[in-house]
């Protein structure tokens, strides 16, 4: 990958250009033997802090995490933990509420990454080709990013709202009639989708946009002289070219929608933010885990949520896997 | 971030790629990328300027909801201008939210973590790009597996570990598990390895520096600008991070965007005051976009390509 670096006191090399007098053997032997520590002991501590930090805050509370869902904890009494064995697991497997929460998120990771992507796609496509005022256009589609899930849902909450809110006002207006969106069952997660692919287009589109500017020009002078239409080129050059930047924004945003917290809990804010809707239609895991362990005080099942929502991530990363192959093989 | 590694440097190992990306040496008629060698059309113009509405409006609704009363902008027809009573709302916020605390906590909180990711992650990142030592590889894959466990896995135990150590509710518990990151890390470790010549390094040695003054002297100059924009893209998170800070922190000792979400949560929000709020936690974060846009543009594409 590089040239070597000579190590410093190591034998052959030269001793440096200012080395202002003789030293004795002794602590000659003395200071290469400390030079050497040096380069061996720095890199290592270089990077430990990453790990010790992670360790810490990361890895450790992770594992933890099994050994509480095997508890009965309660927010009133932190440090009482008492055995119960696999009763919190069996207790959310057999709630309808978890299972309703675990469909909310695939649905609403599902309406709000694939028009997220293919918008992206799109956009990153029109500012590739010669632009007028390009930063000025890249900046103004990445100003979302700049703001945070609480401002965002809040006031997409405000344009949603049933009465008086922006987008019903709109609809009114071209005469189609009033939604209730937070309380139905699609329009719910469609506004959640909403505020995700608000926020997340345009940094998507820059990454897109970057992967693009990479691809060596050659080929596109080839597809053209070989009389390829812009649609071809875009086809048959971009996209393959683009494929792993795809497929690692597709990772990105499975994961991200997971997450999902700050939109559904703020959509309509108090009590019935903290249960995903009336009738739970947008609640999501992440909310489903808060409300049980912040707002219900039990932390062991909290826990047990969180290791169902790693083995759903196991499961994406495998779909995600599988899907990756198969596309590498009929491609090939 | 492991991603296609197609682009690389042409000759010089010291192009600043943080600072000017999109801009690559063109040769002949064709320019590099899909649709270079083409002019935008109107229909592009006009569809940039559609999405372009679309990401600017949501927050300039913020600003007009902000400065009007709530009835007026639940009113049957809403008010498409800003109004006068910005003031009165952003004081009403101000006492219902604790504020003032949330704004000073934001900045400690913000401050702290971009401070200590920008130390930690140069370091490691130099230790990575351009350092040899057992186990190397495997580390680095590591730390870039770390990027795909989510939050949500571990707030239990942390939550009572925080209270165990006497930091529950307080903003150590939001700053310490974040003062490294691993994007941080990857980000560095690939600007290091192509801004910085090992000729460089040498010669600081051939001098006789020992490692931490090489880190001084040589590597930190180099990275000032791939720091900058990691600095610029730690302090939005920072600043914008809600999930932990909103499990940890309690009422009377928030960062800004947990007492939005509190006042949001309170008995019957009057919207315009919450939309104050809301206006106070994304105000800053635009003025830093206004002026530094532009590297922050450049280094999330650079980020992102390569790996």
């Amino acid at each position: 990958m590089a040239t070597s670096i000579p190590a410093r006191g190591a034998p052959g090399s030269k001793p440096g250009r200012r080395v202002p007098k003789p030293m004795s053997p002794g602590r000659q032997a003395w200071r290469s033997r400390l030079w050497r520590f040096d380069d061996k002991a720095s890199p290592y501590a270089y990077i430990a802090p990453f790990f010790l930090v992670f360790g810490a805050f990361g890895l450790y509370p992770l594992l933890y995490t099994g050994w509480i869902a095997l508890h009965r904890v309660e927010m009133i009494s932190l440090d009482r933990m008492e055995w119960v064995g696999w009763e919190n697991f069996s207790r959310i497997l057999q709630d309808p509420e978890f299972w309703t929460a675990v469909g909310n998120t695939f649905v609403i990771g599902v309406i709000s990454t694939v028009p997220q992507l293919l918008v992206a796609l799109g956009l990153a496509h029109l500012l590739n080709y010669k632009l007028r005022a390009s930063t000025f256009w890249r900046t103004v589609i990445l100003t979302p990013y700049a703001t945070s899930v609480a401002s965002a849902a809040l006031v997409f909450a405000l344009v949603f709202r049933a009465d008086g809110g922006l987008l019903n006002w709109a609809l009114d207006f071209i005469g189609l009639g009033d939604t209730n969106w937070a309380n139905g069952h699609w329009s719910s997660k469609s506004a959640i989708s909403v505020i995700v692919i608000w926020r997340w287009t345009g940094y998507n589109a820059l990454i897109y946009l970057a992967a693009m500017q990479a691809v060596p020009s050659d080929l596109y002078e080839a597809a053209s002289l070989d009389g390829a239409s812009r649609w071809q080129q875009f086809r048959n050059v971009t996209i393959p070219a683009l494929r792993p930047t795809i497929l690692f924004t597709i990772v990105i945003s499975t994961i991200g929608s997971m997450q999902l917290f700050g939109e559904p809990l703020l959509l309509e804010g108090g009590t019935i933010g903290a249960q995903g809707g009336n009738e739970h239609q947008y609640e999501t895991l992440s909310v489903y885990l808060y409300n049980y362990g912040w707002k219900l005080g039990h932390l062991g099942p909290a826990a047990a949520v969180a290791w169902a929502m790693l083995a759903l991530l196991l499961l994406i990363a495998a779909i995600n896997w599988l899907v990756g192959r198969s596309v590498r093989k009929t491609s090939a | 971030m492991t991603t296609t590694s197609t682009v690389t440097a042409p000759d010089s190992r010291r192009v600043s790629k943080a600072a000017a990306p999109g801009t690559p040496p063109r040769r002949g008629r064709f320019k590099q990328g899909a649709g270079r060698q083409h002019h935008a059309g109107p229909f592009a113009y006009f569809a940039l300027a559609v999405v372009g509405i679309g990401s600017l409006f949501p927050l300039y609704w913020t600003l007009v909801a902000a400065s009007r009363t709530q009835d007026e902008i639940l009113d049957t027809t809403p008010p498409f201008v800003p109004g006068g009573n910005l003031f009165n709302n952003l004081e009403a916020a101000w006492e219902q939210a604790h504020l003032g605390k949330a704004i000073w906590n934001t900045l400690v909180v913000s401050a702290s973590i971009t401070a200590a990711t920008l130390f930690f992650c140069t370091l490691a990142g130099y230790a990575f790009a351009k350092m040899r030592f057992r186990g190397r590889g495997a580390l680095m894959t590591a730390v870039v597996a770390t990027l795909t466990i989510p939050p949500q896995l571990s707030v239990v135990p942390l939550f009572m570990m925080m209270s165990d150590i006497g930091w529950g509710g307080q903003l150590e518990s939001v700053i310490f598990p974040t003062l490294v990151s691993a994007f941080g890390v990857f980000f560095m470790r690939q600007y290091l390895s192509e801004a910085l010549p090992y000729e460089l390094i040498e010669a600081g040695k051939v001098d006789g520096a020992n490692n931490l003054r090489v880190v001084w002297s040589i590597v930190l100059p180099v990275a000032r600008p791939a720091m900058m924009v990691l600095g610029m893209l730690t302090f939005v998170q920072a600043w914008n991070d809600f999930f932990w800070p909103y499990l940890a922190l309690n009422q009377e000792n928030p960062t800004l965007q947990v007492a939005l979400g509190q006042l949001s949560a309170s008995y019957v929000p009057d919207q315009s005051i919450v939309m104050a709020g809301a206006l106070i936690s994304t105000l800053p974060l635009l003025v830093v976009f206004v002026v530094f846009g532009k590297r922050i543009v450049g280094g999330i594409m650079s980020g992102a390509v390569k790996g």
